[in-house]
């Protein structure tokens, strides 16, 4: 793979974006790095990350952790689990961000109810979500909002869940979100 | 028949909660993409498809080749409709397959159509599929369109196309980096994404052109740049810079210093920490540059966020190993995260607490850990378990509150490898620290009372072995040493009767009970346990007599083993039983260095037909017979050394010569191994000329001349000096090849029957002191050095000067040497700013030395090296310094 992953001096990368169910199993998973080359060395990978951290609380703040020399932040909702990896050098606010971005512009797509059921029906908008926010390794972008946008003009015409929404009720929900961020 | 199939139907309501995937099979799914090739699609129902698909591909599922293709295919087809949700399903959908090369032909029409299109989510996502999937030959058909989107003013499109550039530079350089005008143009723009990728796209173009890295630092670092991510690239760049350049300026600024302090004051969190990190990673950083970045890493200390508090505490646990009276300030924000939540940020507090804490701090310390300790996973104890050792070498002192810290825990639960980092540190301190010997004896006596670990057991009974017989009233370990006796197994049962005998010899006193005690021991059901008891008794006069053992008995039985116990081996296995006793002082001492030299070997120039000659094997079995068999040679007595062949002429000239040094107790011999690479030549009466007029202790003695070199055969000449006996002469010698030159013909390969005398000047040789010293490993070092005792240790101090690295110094050291690095130590670990060396060797005249040396960085490349020597003779201590002094 690009060497995006090999020079300290590069640019931050991800190397997995993963999102489990409440049993650790795989709802949609995305690894940019070549570190894990086969199904098995993935879902150990994922075994044993998901195994290290059910018992925390990271349902307010992400959390954060080292894990076989990768930094790992995640966040739980409900019965949903948000990992993001990057190398042990990598500025883990900078991975952090990329992780709420995902995080919130999911939150904003599903319209606040994220939960496994709700993501497995709208399977479409994750992997679309995961398409926009990096690429290759490569942050693309990190804003919740734009995120959001992106996904949901493409998908207003063809997806089910979303088809009675339209751009203009996708930004109020956008500006709801921001404003209620902001008033915190 | 009906019940089972109800029961089944119940028991998956229960299991299985719903899921729209549930029941999903492959098969079922690639039929059901047969709706791609309807005329009339249907998006919805085709978007519907293409996401089963990824999931099954997201759940691991693997198509093969035929089933890839097929749908590869079958999804082309689906640029006909113009649904843009479904198109951005398909744009995924391409990705995730990774079509191959003839297939992409079958795409490469409709996306740059969809590239050229008047939507910007069309360019945007065609040139991110198309650039994934393209190989070098499809690029500069569409260069001109990608250094268009480079400048859209859509930044989605910029920014796709800036990305792309990125990972093609990584496959065709020489086209992405056309494009830096562009590129350059865009790092000026608005959108803050945009500007972050055009800055990393440009910075890869350029990185190797250091002049150009430092201006695009120097203008950009006076502008504003918008985009925190690109704001924390221009910080790593600009450390790359400052790394790069020069020491500091003659005022002793360094520059761009004040572009990362003033980067501490960015109001994205991101940006202040990138800064911060970057301060407390520059080379040589004073406290004075320090103290910003150290004040908002503290800030960040008591954040909510959990990732605030995990990336300051981390940083500034690195900055604790080096600078840790900087990080002192924080103590206190740093006490508060022992209780943290999150277990990675409690231990990265209490580590770095103990790295910076100070003498009184220690028992307040100590207690607040006492009630960490028992909620965190063993990998976390280990980190503070070691991080404790370090602490209780740095204040002896407070060994007592630190030993019953380390013995209480031992007490507690735990797996292998964290009982044995507490044993390790308990030993580490005994060793270290005089008087916490007795107490911490008396620990370990009491864990091996209830140790589940066989491996832990033996050490520790070996290591009471040593130290317990030294201590004020050895007879109070013997209780523990003989209930092992009773309740372990083989293995242990066996370490405890060798410890017993150790007792036994060291102290004359406990003779009648340990004899007692190891009599009992000739009944136990184990063969080895017996045997031992058996030597013990009968070899330390178990037959009732109290006498003192004598060294030698000593020596037989607890003596380290100076042999490596491959070479024992192997001796053993070719010993045939004969009258002859086998006879240990015949196994090799050398530990074989042949692996070594076989992977150096493909890093040579491959050397044509001037190839030095392959030589006989180089093993020191394969000379000592050698020699023994020339008679001038038969008197010199036992070989000590051979080194390694030096060559003593440039590759491809027309004589390869190179020579292997055999130094014996009062001679040194010269192998010269000679090849003729000149086909129409044969040289007879092959010598060296060998000039000792600069080694003055050497007098030749002997030599031996090759009768004749025929092209491209390898053969030997010798010649032979007398030096003083057992010193480690040192001299430099110059060689001269005479030989008489006979012309050969070719075609019949017959030489001439006159021929010329001729001469050909070689390169000087020189005896050094390494040649001297044999490369003996040791198994255990520490013991090794307790054993041969402080009565002839030399110490002191050298400055080594600049040197490139660390780990230059240690390997030069090494080499001046000629010592075997014992326990992985000639390995330095990156970064680090000191480190300890063992070596162990045999000096000449069998005696054995032992090497610690400690290295430290002293200012920014300055190398200073702290030499410890113990042997069992103080001359060669001395000589050892010698060499290093002279060295």
């Amino acid at each position: 793979m690009s060497t995006l992953f090999l020079s300290k001096n590069s640019c931050p990368a991800v190397k997995n974006i993963l999102i489990l169910d409440s049993d650790g199993k795989r709802v949609a998973v995305k690894y940019y790095s070549d570190e894990w080359p086969t199904h098995s060395a993935k879902l150990s990978f994922e075994k044993s990350l998901f195994a290290r951290t059910l018992k925390s609380n990271a349902r307010t703040e992400a959390e954060i952790t080292m894990f076989d020399s990768n930094i790992v932040i995640y966040k739980f909702v409900q019965d949903l689990h948000f990992f993001i990896t990057g190398g042990d050098d990598e500025n883990e606010l900078v991975l952090a961000t990329v992780l709420q971005g995902l995080f919130d512009a999911i939150s904003l797509l599903l319209r606040n109810a994220l939960d496994k059921r709700e993501a497995l029906e709208n399977l479409d908008i994750i992997f679309l979500c995961f398409d926009e926010v990096v690429d290759h390794g490569m942050i693309l972008e990190t804003d919740a909002n734009v995120l959001a946008g992106k996904v949901a003009i493409q998908n207003m015409d063809a997806s089910v869940t979303l088809s009675e929404q339209t751009i203009s009720q996708a930004l109020a929900t956008a500006r709801e979100h921001l404003t209620k961020t902001l008033l915190k | 028949m009906a019940q089972p199939l109800v029961k089944k139907d119940d028991d998956r309501d229960e299991e299985v909660e719903y899921s729209p995937f549930f029941g999903i099979e492959k098969g079922a799914v690639l039929q059901e993409a047969r709706v791609f090739n309807d005329p009339q699609l249907d998006p919805q129902r085709c978007s519907q498809v293409i996401t089963k698909l990824l999931y099954l591909l997201n759940q691991g599922e693997a198509f093969t080749k035929v089933e890839a293709t097929e749908v590869f295919f079958s999804v082309t087809k689906l640029f006909q409709s113009k649904d843009l949700g479904l198109r951005r399903m398909v744009y995924v959908m391409i990705k995730e397959l990774s079509p191959s090369a003839d297939e992409v032909i079958m795409v490469t029409s409709s996306l740059m159509k969809d590239m050229t299109s008047k939507t910007d989510m069309y360019r945007a996502n065609a040139i991110r599929v198309l650039c994934r999937i393209t190989d070098g030959t499809l690029l500069t058909q569409i260069e001109r369109y990608l250094k268009q989107a480079i400048v859209d003013k859509n930044p989605v499109v910029s920014s796709a196309a800036l990305v792309s550039g990125i990972h093609l530079l990584q496959t065709n350089p020489e086209i992405v980096k056309r494009w830096s005008n562009e590129v350059q143009e865009a790092v000026q723009s608005r959108a803050a994404l945009v500007q972050f990728h055009a800055l990393a796209l440009l910075h890869q173009i350029r990185q190797n052109d250091r002049l150009a890295v430092n201006k695009l630092v120097s203008s950009l670092t006076r502008g504003s740049v918008r985009s925190p991510l690109a704001q924390c690239l221009l910080i790593r760049y600009t450390s790359q810079v400052i790394r790069e350049s020069a020491n500091n300026t003659q005022t002793g600024d360094r520059p761009f210093y004040d572009f990362l302090e003033g980067c501490l004051r960015h109001k994205a969190e991101m940006v202040i920490f990138e800064a911060a990190r970057a301060i407390t990673e520059l080379n040589g950083v004073t406290s004075r540059e320090l103290t910003p970045a150290i004040t908002v890493l503290q800030l960040f200390l008591s954040s909510s966020k959990p990732v605030l508090r995990f990336a300051a505490v981390r940083t500034l646990n690195k900055v604790a190993m080096t600078h840790p009276t900087a990080v002192t300030n924080c103590n206190i924000d740093m006490e508060s995260l022992i209780s943290d939540q999150n277990r990675s940020i409690a231990t990265l507090a209490i580590t770095t607490l103990l790295k910076t804490g100070n003498e009184s701090s220690v028992d307040r310390l100590m207690k607040q850990i006492t009630n960490f300790m028992s909620d965190i996973a063993d990998e976390f104890k280990i980190v503070v378990v070691e991080a404790i050792r370090s602490l209780c070498l740095k204040f002896p002192l407070k060994h007592r509150s630190l030993m019953n810290f380390l013995s209480n825990i031992l007490r507690e639960e735990g797996g292998f490898e964290y009982k044995k980092a507490i044993v390790d540190s308990i030993v580490i301190l005994i060793r270290d620290i005089p008087e916490a010997k007795e107490t911490g004896l008396l620990h370990l006596c009491e864990f091996i009372e209830d140790c589940e670990f066989t491996y832990l057991s033996t050490q520790i009974l070996h290591f009471l072995g040593i130290e317990g017989p030294k201590t004020s009233d050895p007879s109070k370990y013997i209780r523990y040493i003989y209930n092992r006796v009773h309740l372990e197994n083989a293995t242990v049962r066996a370490g405890a009767v060798s410890t017993l005998a150790k007792f036994g010899a060291m102290v004359d006193g406990l003779k009648p009970r340990i004899f007692v005690l190891l009599r009992r021991c000739l009944f136990d059901t184990d063969d080895e346990v017996r045997d031992r008891a058996t030597l013990y008794l009968n070899t330390l006069g178990g037959d009732g007599a109290v006498v003192e053992t004598g060294a030698d008995v000593k020596e037989f039985l607890f003596g380290s083993l100076d042999i490596p116990l491959v070479n024992l081996e192997n001796s053993l296995k070719n010993y045939e039983p004969s009258e002859k006793p086998f006879d240990i002082n015949f196994v090799l001492k050398e530990v074989k260095t042949q692996p070594l030299a076989e992977k150096k070997a493909p890093g040579k120039k491959p050397t044509g037909l001037g190839a030095p000659p392959p030589g006989p094997p180089s093993t020191v079995d394969a000379y000592e017979k050698l020699l023994s068999s020339i008679p001038e040679f038969a008197n010199f007595g036992k070989l000590f050394k051979s080194s390694a062949p030096v060559e003593l002429t440039e590759a491809e000239t027309e004589y390869a010569v190179n020579v292997v040094k055999h130094i014996f107790d009062s001679h040194v011999v010269f192998q010269y191994n000679c090849t003729n690479t000149i086909p129409e030549q044969l040289l007879e009466n092959v010598t060296v000329l060998v000039d000792a007029s600069e080694a003055e202790e050497f007098a030749e003695v002997a030599s031996k001349p090759l009768r004749s070199l025929p092209y491209d055969s390898p053969g030997q000449t010798f010649v032979a000096f007398e030096k003083p006996e057992g010193v480690p002469s040192v001299g430099k010698f110059s060689n001269m090849l005479r030989f008489i030159v006979k012309e050969v013909d070719p075609s019949t390969g017959e030489a001439e029957d006159d021929g010329v005398e001729d001469e050909y000047q070689l390169e000087d040789l020189e005896v050094v002191a390494a040649d001297y010293i044999l490369k003996v490993g040791v198994s255990n070092f520490r013991n090794a050095w307790e054993s041969m005792g402080s009565d002839f240790e030399r110490v002191d101090e050298y400055g080594l000067g600049p040197r490139d690295s660390l780990a230059e110094a240690v390997n030069a050291v090494i080499d001046l040497l000629g010592m075997q690095p014992c326990e992985g130590t000639e390995v330095v670990s990156p970064n680090s700013r000191s480190h300890t060396c063992l070596l162990s060797g045999v000096y000449i005249g069998n005696v054995k030395v032992l090497v610690r040396l400690q290295f430290g960085l002293d200012g920014p490349k300055d190398v200073a090296m702290k030499l410890a020597v113990r042997s069992e003779d103080e001359t060669v201590s001395d000589a050892i310094h010698e060499i290093v002094a002279s060295g």
